[in-house]
Formats: C-alpha cells, sequence, structure tokens
C-alpha cells in the first residue's frame, strides 16, 4: 500500500510528461480544420481531407454529424465551419452572420426492389412518385403505374415507402422535390428534414445505408438514397420525367445538366434549390450541399487556413468528385463564391480572402 | 502495547472500509435520482408546450412542432407483451425438460447453449433480426398467418416482415435464454425429497410438475419473467432494426411500428430544435418511469405470492 504512495507522484509526473508531449506535437503542427454536418458529402469531404493533408500537412477534422448537428455546431462555435444539406434562408444567415456556400452537388435516387424489373427500367412520373410516398397508389400494378410503363411486366405487389427514420438532409432534398411538383404532398406532408409521413406502410430507416437495406429486404419496397448509395449497392433506380417533360436516368450528366442551369447569380446568400430544375436532360432531384461560416472571423489565419481548402478542393478535387458520384461545382460558381469571399468574409474588418 | 495497535489498525480499517461500502450504495441511489431530476428537467420545455396530451397524443411531426409519445408507447408496450407472451411458457418448457426429463449431458450442453445466447450482443439479434429472420417472416410465416386467420385486423397488410410482430419475436428470443436460465435454477432447487414423495405415492411427471415443480418454482418464475420484461423494455438496437420505424398507431402487427427506444435511437443525433429534443428526452422519461412502476409492481406483487404460496 505504502509503496503504491510513494509510486503515486511518479506516475503523475509520468502522465504530465506524457499530455505535455502530445500537447507539444499539436503546436508544432497546429494545423487543423474543424468541420461538422452532413452526412451526404461525407466521402468526398474524407477524399479530399486526405489528399490535403498529404500535400499540406493541413488535417481536416470533419465530423459527419448530420445537417442539423452542422447548424448546432455553428451555432455554438465550436467547429470553423458547419456543412448543411439544406440551404438556410437569406434571413436567418443574417440573424446568426453566417454566410454559406454551395461545395457539392450531388443527386437523390428513388430505388425500388421489384422482382423481374429491370434496372433503370421502370419510369416514374413526378405524380406518381408523390402518390406512391402519399399511400395512394398501393399496388406496383396499378393502372397509373401501368400507363406510363406499357412494355414492362409489372408485379402484383403491395407499395412498400422507406423513408429515413433519422433527420436528413436527404429527406429534405426529397420532399422539397415533392413538395414542388404535388400540390396535395405540399399541402399534407409539407418538406423539411423529418416530415410526418403520410403511408400507413411505410418503414424509416437510419442513415442512407438504413433505407438501403429495407429496400432490399422488402420485396416492393420503394426508397430514396443518396446516388452514391444506390451504385455501390447495386439498386435498382428508376427513371424519372423531368420538368421538360423527358424521363431521364440518374447519371453524372444529368445531375451536371441539373447544375449547369442554376442560376447561381441571381440567389442572394446562395439560397438556391436545385430540384425540378428546368433542361431536358436535367434529373430532377438534385441538391447541392453547402458550407456555413461566420462572416466576422476572430482570427484571419484559422479563417485563410479553412478557404484556402475549400479553394483547392473546388480548383483540384473535381476527379475525385467525379470518382465518388458527385458533381463537383462549375468554375463559374466557384468565382462568384471566391468573391462572396472576399466581399463578406473579414477579420477585423478587413478581408481574409484572398 | 502491540495489541493496541492492532486493534486500532482493525477499528480503523473497518471504519474505512464501512465508509467506503456506504460511499458505493449512496452512489447509486444519487446516480438514479440525479438521473431522474436531469430527465424532469431537460424534458419542461416539452411538457410545458404540450401537458399531459404528450401520453396521448399519436401527432409526430417535428416540422410543425407537434409531438406525441402515443405511438412510441404503445409500440414498446405491445412489442413487449408479444415477447412475455412467447417467452414466458416456452422458458417453463425448456426449464422442465432440463431439469425433469433431459438427460444430463444434454441437460448440460443446452445449458451451456442457454448461456451463450444470453451473453449475445443485442445489436446480433438486430442484424441476424433484419437479414435472415425479417426477409423469413416475409416469405414463410406471415403469409401462412394470413392464410390462417384470414383477413383479421391483427395480420392485415402486405407481409413484409418488418414489424411489430418481428420486432416482438426477436424480442423472444432475447429473453428467452434469461427467464429459462432463472426458472431452471429454480426448478432445480425443489428438494428432491419433496418430488420423490410425490412419485412414492404414485404421481405421474406430468402430477408433480403441476402440483410440486411449478408450485415451488412459481416465485423464481415471475422474477425471471421480471427479469426478461426489464430487459424486453429498454431495448435499443435490436428493435430498431427490425420494427419499422414508423410513428403511426395501426392494430395490424404485421405494420412498422415504433417504441421509445428506437425513437430515441434514430432521432437524437439529428433533434436541433429545443423544442424537438425536449419532446425525445421527455419519452426517455416517461420510459424511466415505465420501468420503474413495473420494477416496484413486480416486488410487491413477488411478496404477495411468497405469503400466499406459503413456500420458502
Amino acid at each position: 500500500m505504502k509503496r503504491i504512495f510513494k509510486l503515486l507522484p511518479l506516475m503523475l509526473l509520468a502522465a504530465l510528461a506524457v499530455a505535455s508531449c502530445s500537447s507539444g506535437n499539436k503546436s508544432a503542427q497546429n494545423a487543423i480544420i474543424n468541420g461538422a454536418g452532413a452526412t451526404f458529402p461525407y466521402p468526398i469531404y474524407a477524399q479530399w481531407a486526405h489528399k490535403y493533408q498529404k500535400l499540406t500537412h493541413v488535417r481536416l477534422n470533419y465530423q459527419a454529424i448530420g445537417s442539423g448537428g452542422g447548424i448546432a455546431q455553428i451555432k455554438a462555435k465550436t467547429v470553423d465551419f458547419g456543412a448543411s444539406d439544406a440551404p438556410l434562408k437569406p434571413q436567418d444567415l443574417q440573424a446568426i452572420g453566417l454566410i454559406q456556400f454551395p461545395m457539392i452537388i450531388g443527386g437523390v435516387v428513388p430505388v425500388v426492389n421489384l422482382p423481374g424489373i429491370q434496372p433503370g427500367t421502370l419510369k416514374l412520373t413526378p405524380e406518381l412518385l408523390a402518390d406512391l410516398y402519399l399511400g395512394k397508389i398501393t399496388k406496383w400494378n396499378d393502372a397509373a403505374i401501368r400507363a406510363v410503363n406499357p412494355d414492362l411486366k409489372l408485379p402484383d405487389l403491395a407499395v412498400t415507402t422507406v423513408h429515413r427514420a433519422d433527420g436528413s438532409g436527404t429527406t429534405w432534398i426529397f420532399t422539397n422535390y415533392l413538395s414542388k411538383v404535388s400540390p396535395e404532398w405540399k399541402e399534407k406532408v409539407g418538406f423539411g428534414k423529418a416530415p410526418s409521413w403520410p403511408h400507413a406502410n411505410a418503414v424509416a430507416g437510419k442513415g442512407n445505408e438504413g433505407v438501403a437495406v429495407y429496400v432490399k429486404k422488402v420485396n416492393g419496397a420503394i426508397g430514396y438514397v443518396e446516388f452514391a448509395y444506390a451504385v455501390q449497392n447495386k439498386m435498382n433506380y428508376v427513371q424519372l420525367q423531368n420538368a421538360a417533360g423527358n424521363f431521364v436516368a440518374p447519371t453524372i450528366e444529368t445531375f451536371q445538366a441539373a447544375a449547369a442551369n442554376a442560376d447561381w447569380q441571381n440567389a442572394p446568400g446562395f439560397y438556391l434549390v436545385l430540384t425540378n430544375q428546368p433542361g431536358a436532360d436535367s434529373w430532377p432531384i438534385t441538391g447541392a450541399s453547402f458550407i456555413l461560416m461566420y462572416k466576422k472571423q476572430e482570427k484571419a489565419a484559422v479563417a485563410k487556413r479553412v478557404l484556402a481548402f475549400f479553394d483547392w478542393a473546388y480548383k483540384h478535387g473535381q476527379q475525385m468528385a467525379i470518382d465518388l458520384h458527385y458533381v463537383p461545382m462549375p468554375l463559374k460558381t466557384v468565382q462568384l463564391v471566391e468573391e462572396t469571399w472576399h466581399k463578406e468574409i473579414k477579420a477585423d474588418g478587413k478581408p481574409v480572402w484572398p | 502495547m502491540k495489541l493496541f495497535r492492532e486493534t486500532s489498525t482493525q477499528n480503523r480499517t473497518d471504519g474505512l472500509f464501512k465508509f467506503i461500502t456506504l460511499i458505493g450504495a449512496a452512489i447509486l441511489l444519487l446516480i438514479i435520482a440525479a438521473l431522474f431530476v436531469q430527465l424532469i428537467r431537460s424534458s419542461e420545455l416539452a411538457f410545458k408546450t404540450f401537458g399531459w396530451s404528450f401520453i396521448w397524443s399519436g401527432e409526430w411531426n417535428p416540422i410543425r412542432g407537434q409531438f406525441g409519445a402515443a405511438s412510441s408507447i404503445y409500440g414498446t408496450l405491445v412489442s413487449t407483451a408479444i415477447a412475455m407472451l412467447f417467452a414466458v411458457p416456452l422458458s417453463i418448457f425448456i426449464a422442465l425438460f432440463l431439469v425433469e426429463l433431459a438427460p444430463p449431458t444434454i441437460s448440460r450442453w443446452i445449458g451451456i447453449g442457454i448461456e451463450l445466447l444470453a451473453a449475445m450482443p443485442s445489436i446480433i439479434y438486430g442484424m441476424w433480426g433484419l437479414f435472415v429472420f425479417a426477409p423469413f417472416m416475409g416469405k414463410y410465416i406471415q403469409p401462412f398467418l394470413q392464410s390462417v386467420f384470414g383477413n383479421s385486423v391483427l395480420f392485415q397488410g402486405p407481409p413484409i416482415g418488418i414489424g411489430m410482430l418481428t420486432a416482438g419475436i426477436i424480442l423472444t428470443f432475447m429473453i428467452l435464454p434469461f427467464i429459462s436460465a432463472v426458472t431452471r435454477d429454480v426448478f432445480g432447487m425443489v428438494p428432491s425429497v419433496v418430488k420423490e414423495s410425490a412419485y412414492g405415492m404414485g404421481a405421474t411427471t406430468w402430477e408433480v410438475t403441476r402440483q410440486v415443480t411449478l408450485r415451488y418454482g412459481i416465485r423464481g418464475i415471475i422474477g425471471g419473467a421480471f427479469l426478461g420484461l426489464g430487459r424486453a423494455i429498454g431495448e435499443t438496437m435490436a428493435v430498431t432494426f427490425v420494427i419499422g420505424n414508423s410513428h403511426r398507431i395501426v392494430p395490424s402487427l404485421f405494420a412498422p411500428a415504433n417504441s421509445i427506444t428506437a425513437t430515441l435511437a434514430n432521432e437524437f443525433a439529428e433533434a436541433s430544435e429545443p423544442l424537438y429534443l425536449s419532446a425525445l428526452i421527455e419519452l426517455g422519461l416517461i420510459l424511466f418511469v415505465i420501468t420503474f412502476f413495473i420494477q416496484a409492481v413486480s416486488q410487491i406483487w413477488l411478496k404477495r405470492v411468497r405469503k400466499s404460496m406459503g413456500v420458502q
């Protein structure tokens, strides 16, 4: 017993030494960017961060805790930037003193589990998609679906809709689209990260992977996932009719078409939702993921470090984004974003960028 | 002198030992009290907004800021009830087989199996439930039930495999080892003299089981059942995987439903608005109260059973 007491100071010393060592290491590199938020762009942010750290020794610590969590964290000022799939309204940005800018574009894809139907062959109109999720169409061989798909042999299966159990930016984009194309959806459900789902036969999974698993396990299920998950899990995606009336399949090209038509120039606070965009080839459920930062930065060096990372990602991370099935921001838009950085983000009254 | 020193050390260490154990016991109570107070304080906002109607309102709509606990409470109670309905009789059969009928070697091996099942993490049950058992339910069991019972209210809707019934059965698998292990031990403790005299009077195995073993073991069976109930009602991961997470109250056992624990597990991380968070914490408080209530009732009941059965 006594021996332990004698050893105690020694142990304390050792612990202190270890602690000071690790903090010493930190101050030597001292280049960490802290961010938190959306899970939807997490794979590409992680890729960028990995490459960027190799090049510059600046480390990105990004916590994929969800869009809601990202907004909460930036409000609490515990991170250098927040990330959200749902853009904040200009007046909300103003109230908190934030700016937001789009970082990456991705697509949300309806996926189905219908035995005997080849991937990408089922066609859905916006009305059909809304009616399926409203519970108005209960069988897959409903006359309304057959009318659009005369060549397919649709099974006599009950419709089970799958949605996200957790609050989600993907849900926000999906329900935003349904609200735009279906007045009934807009009135009954509305859009948000966690709406009240009307269909009695609706199952919910946690995360994109949760939805993907439920769709794969339940015959007659329809769900919606971020495109990368549909590709990775080799899921049966559908063709959707876009605003121009054409049926399009979800591909990088149709996402790019939707993004190309986006008018960022005339969107104050970059508040622009890319659902139901015009254009003959536009995929209708496309969305940008946004970064949130304070206009008034306390430390110019920290802000500049964060912006330098985004600048690098915009300009050198494009191929990586495409490899992971995201659409990089067009350079024209990047220019616009960087002008906004210069105008809006300030430390001690001086612009931080460039 | 030496003697004196030794007694004083003894006094001192004994005092210290007493003090440490007292602190240990006090910490336990303190944690319970602190949890309760914290839950009440954090759920104040939701309680002020919705009042008691929070408990029976089935509306759960984060967009419009409308929260009601009814669907989650309903799912928790019904899934647990299904589990108890299956698990208690099954456990008694298993225990009787192990103690009364099986050869000792087989009994030992099955006993080891039961203990292994009890030690399995719940997420394993959840994953197995989702990937193996739910498709099996949807393909065979649910269509079978529908063909037997026709279109009754309990078995309505498409057989999707995920839902209240599947969650209840997965819970059954989870609590079965707990209840049967306790029941087996209780049956094992029935004095062989009593059983042997019953056999000696010409009683059959069934008669001995009914008149002696079950009567003797009833207290332990109920104790084991409440142990299982406690685990079933608070089970999170396994239920979240297979219950379907739908905020609706539907009489059909095939329909997706929700439980308090599943709601918390799914929605806590993304609940950014204060009211949303507060409503979730109030759900936690309700679970706390339900669990507390069950424990209290079980204790009182056990005491009464002990008295009326006259067994000790």
